[in-house]
């Protein structure tokens, strides 16, 4: 076994050798090692070999070869993905696209900023800062997920719920499709004749092409920005007090939730000044002109006050905006330091069914005896359990698994989704067997196989097989009957 | 207000067993958009109602039977609306055909476009089986993005039955600006007022005059118009309404309509005819009998696309011809919807 791998690798490198420079092919099982896995090291797998091209024409011709000899692609960013997305495959190659990291153009009068797959997202605002635009999609991960990572997932951040996902805010992509082939998808105009591919690419984790170019669009800095800091002695009481700023008619830039054990990691972390004694702070910002703004404030800070806040404040100055949003943006590795090790979900539920989930996943957390902190996108519904746990204690890692599938059972059971910005990725699988029906799958994997017919571009992601499925409901998992579900789930 | 669900999959199924190709109906408001439609008339309009609508999850499902018109009335009830205010076409179109077309109105390129608000559908594919993609979430990313797929797919990849959309809160207070301008300064003015922070909702430029609508909280108003300048229009709504349906003169005429889609900044595009310029520079309103070779060629000599919005040659191509490869790919993706070409048969191409 072990010997075909070495001898299938060898005579692969050899061929890709013939068109890739040195420095941009990796064989030898230690520096193969940084490949093993994503942001989930839960799961582990040496690539047969990885790729690092310098140029759309090498990235051509390795999925060229590959698709001469079948042998499947596995697309990789900056790897903070988690999901286990970017997992690489056992007889696959693993394709990194670190090296495009070059900012082509910024359009200051078009409002858009055409750049390769590698470069960072916070690099992209970083480079339109001095025109007055940046790029709104602001994951916690953006000092180092590539905007390739973030098309492939279809990226949120603290700023999505009134500027949109990473859909909402490209135009249009350069793609290696399956066989090598070079594709241009979108314009620089608004639409392009033809079926939206752009919106089916997004989110597609890297099973129906190769993202080799981004135009994205860039927006105009607000004027100005405000964050309110609002505590609450009771999670649920925060969770309502989110649809009331919602129903008041104003859309924040962003609204976020911190639960005490998410508020004391930050604290420790940080020093963002949280109150420490709080059960659930709510990050609210507003932004837009000058007077907006204060009349939004002021509105947002009697809202927050009425819904039961038990202090409501308005961060003084820019830099204490920044630390507010700083604790927020650092919760996962803070909460990290707490513990060995943390498995990060990612639900979508109604909004107004968070106090419930919340409640419920505060339930599993004693069934489990796993701790867990809840820091995520309140005003989407988003939520971000982390659950606690050491991959040392025997039996950890399988019931911190299992409490997780839970929870994302929980949010399909009322109406939600099982990732809302994660991707499914190797995570996720047997979960899309719960929210989906067999013909429902059989539609994707006719879709995937439409762009991608021999089944090589990060196979085994994403979308389940039918054997997986019967498998996992053999085990008692059913597909779920959502209330917006009324179709049975059933084909024809 | 009923639901045609199971009639309508079983219809579906029987094409599909027959080969017998299926002219989706709804409203019938847009026949005269895309290739002239043929196949046995399949009606939608009877499967209608508002499923779901709560004001505070921003969030509406309704059938895709269910009226623009109704859909919009409730929303107004609680000061919401559908964000890409989508042109009507008439009094019957329906949320199902306005999905199927793919078309937004004046605020597109400041808020978004019809695909930017769907959240999810139910649909029946061209094997006659009942799906359901995405949901009434705000973020979905499991499996691929099917519910957007299905904006300005022309109902060629499946009937759609239900459609989740994000609503949004309407703006408390809005004006309308007018004021001269060449063409070459009116393209430059929208673009420079759209990177900054001004709380712009819709601008349109006549030939003559620059339109530009401002909505927000009334002191931002009041900041916005010093910064744009130019006379206050009356029944400024009006005006925009007047656009979106096509009704300003501009549109009163026996020649074909093309729609040009450009990036914003695109110089004026010379061609034979007149021109109305909408979406801030980045969609061209063409009325010319100049040839569709020609129109097509001017339109991707500066980077965008052309369609024959009404009139002219349907039986013709409407919608820009793909590139090779990019048909090829797009043929696969009609043939996994609809592998026996029921569904609306050369409704957007005549190969798909
Ligand atoms: C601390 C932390 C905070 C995070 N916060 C957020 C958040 O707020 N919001 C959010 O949405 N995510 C968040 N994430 C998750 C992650 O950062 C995002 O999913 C990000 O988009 C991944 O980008 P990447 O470059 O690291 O991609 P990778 O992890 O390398 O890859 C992710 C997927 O994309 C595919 N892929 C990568 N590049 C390409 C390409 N060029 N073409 C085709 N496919 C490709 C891979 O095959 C894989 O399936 C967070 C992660 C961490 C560790």
């Amino acid at each position: 076994m072990a010997e075909r791998r070495a001898a299938e690798r060898a005579a692969l490198a050899a061929e890709l050798r013939s068109f890739l420079p040195a420095d941009a092919l990796i064989e030898e099982t230690e520096a193969l090692r940084p490949y093993e896995c994503d942001g989930l090291p839960a799961y582990r797998q040496m690539p047969l070999l990885a790729v690092l091209p310098h140029t759309v024409e090498q990235v051509q011709q390795v999925v060229r070869l590959c698709h001469r000899h079948g042998v499947p692609v596995v697309a990789r960013g900056a790897a903070t993905g988690l999901s286990g997305g970017a997992l690489p495959l056992a007889d696959g190659v693993l394709l990194g696209l670190a090296r495009f990291n070059r900012i082509l153009e910024i359009d200051p009068l078009a409002r858009t900023a055409r750049v390769q797959p590698g470069v960072r997202n916070l690099a992209i605002s970083e480079a339109a800062a001095p025109h007055g635009l940046y790029y709104a999609p602001d994951p916690s991960s953006q000092i180092a997920c590539t905007i390739g990572g973030n098309v492939a997932e279809n990226a949120g951040g603290v700023h999505c719920l009134k500027y949109g996902l990473t859909v909402h805010n490209i135009l249009e992509l350069k793609l290696v499709t399956a066989d090598g082939e070079l594709l241009t998808i979108g314009s620089a105009a608004l639409d392009s004749p033809g079926y939206d591919l752009l919106a089916l690419l997004t989110g597609s984790e890297g099973m129906l092409g190769i993202v080799v170019e981004v135009l994205v669009k860039l927006l105009p800095r607000p004027q100005r920005a405000q964050v309110l800091l609002a505590a609450f002695d009771d999670v649920e009481k925060a969770a309502d007090a989110v649809g009331e700023v919602i129903a008041a008619g104003i859309v924040p830039a962003g609204l976020e939730m911190m639960d005490g054990l998410a508020i004391r990691a930050a604290e420790e972390f940080c020093a963002p000044g949280y109150p420490r004694d709080a059960a659930a702070i709510l990050l609210c910002e507003v932004d837009g002109t000058n007077e907006e703004v204060s009349e939004h404030a002021r509105r947002v800070h009697d809202l927050l006050l009425a819904a039961g806040a038990t202090e409501v404040r308005s961060a003084r100055d820019e830099a204490e905006r920044m630390r507010f949003w700083l604790g927020r943006k650092s919760a996962f590795p803070a909460v990290g330091r707490m513990s060995p090790d943390y498995y990060c979900m990612d639900g979508t539920v109604p909004r107004k069914r968070l106090g419930e989930v919340l409640r419920g996943i505060g339930r599993l957390s004693e069934q489990y005896q796993l701790a867990v902190a809840n820091v995520f996108h309140a005003g989407d519904g988003n939520l971000h359990p982390l659950i606690l746990f050491d991959a040392n204690q025997p039996g950890e890692l399988q019931r911190a698994e299992d409490f997780g599938a839970e929870i994302l059972e929980l949010s399909v059971r009322v109406g939600g989704t099982i990732t809302g910005e994660h991707g499914v990725g190797h995570e996720k699988i047997h979960q899309m067997c719960v929210q989906f029906s067999p013909p429902e799958l059989e539609q994707f994997r006719a879709l995937k196989r439409a762009f991608d017919p021999h089944g090589l571009l990060n196979p085994g992601k994403a979308i389940p097989q039918p054997k997986h499925c019967s498998e996992y409901r053999a085990l008692g998992h059913d597909v779920l009957q959502a209330p917006g579900r009324r179709d049975g789930g059933g084909g024809a | 207000m009923s639901d045609l669900t199971t009639t309508l999959q079983q219809q579906v199924a029987a094409a599909y067993r027959a080969g017998t190709p299926l002219q989706l109906v709804g409203g019938g408001s847009k026949d005269f958009y895309g290739r002239t439609p043929r196949g046995e008339p399949l009606p939608l309009a009877g499967h209608s109602g508002v499923v779901n609508y709560e004001p505070r999850e921003l969030v509406l499902t309704a059938r895709a039977g269910t009226t623009l018109a109704e859909i919009e009335a409730l929303l107004r009830r609680s000061g919401q609306m559908l964000p890409f205010e989508p042109p009507h076409f008439g009094d019957a179109a329906t949320l199902g055909g306005t999905l199927a077309c793919g078309l937004s109105g004046p605020r597109r390129p400041y808020v978004g476009a019809l695909r930017d608000f769907v959240l999810g559908v139910r649909l029946i594919n061209g094997r006659g089986e009942l799906l359901h993609f995405g949901g009434e979430v705000m973020k979905n990313v499991a499996g691929y993005d099917v519910s957007r797929l299905m904006a300005g797919a022309l109902g060629t990849l499946g009937v759609v039955l239900e459609v989740s959309l994000k609503v949004l809160p309407r703006p408390e207070n809005g004006l309308t600006l007018v004021q001269e301008r060449t063409p070459e300064e009116a393209i430059l003015v929208m673009n420079q007022w759209a990177a900054a922070p001004l709380p712009l909702t819709a601008a349109c430029y006549d030939g003559l005059r620059l339109y530009v609508r401002l909505e927000g909280a009334p002191a931002t108003l009041t900041a916005g118009r010093q910064r744009v300048g130019g006379d206050l229009l009356e029944e400024g709504e009006r005006f925009w309404r007047d656009l979106r349906e096509q009704r300003l003169a501009f549109f009163e005429t026996g020649k074909p309509l093309w729609r040009l889609s450009v990036p914003a900044t695109a110089p004026p595009v010379e061609l034979a005819g007149k021109q109305l310029i909408d979406w801030g520079g980045a969609q061209r309103w063409l009325v010319s009998d100049a040839p569709a070779a020609a129109i097509r060629e001017a339109s991707i000599r500066v980077g965008g696309a052309a369609t024959l919005f009404r009139g002219g040659d349907r039986e013709g191509e409407v919608f820009q011809p793909l590139p090779a490869p990019m048909a090829a790919l797009q043929r696969s993706l009609k043939q996994a919807f609809d592998p026996a070409g029921i569904l609306n048969p050369g409704r957007m191409y005549r190969e798909f």
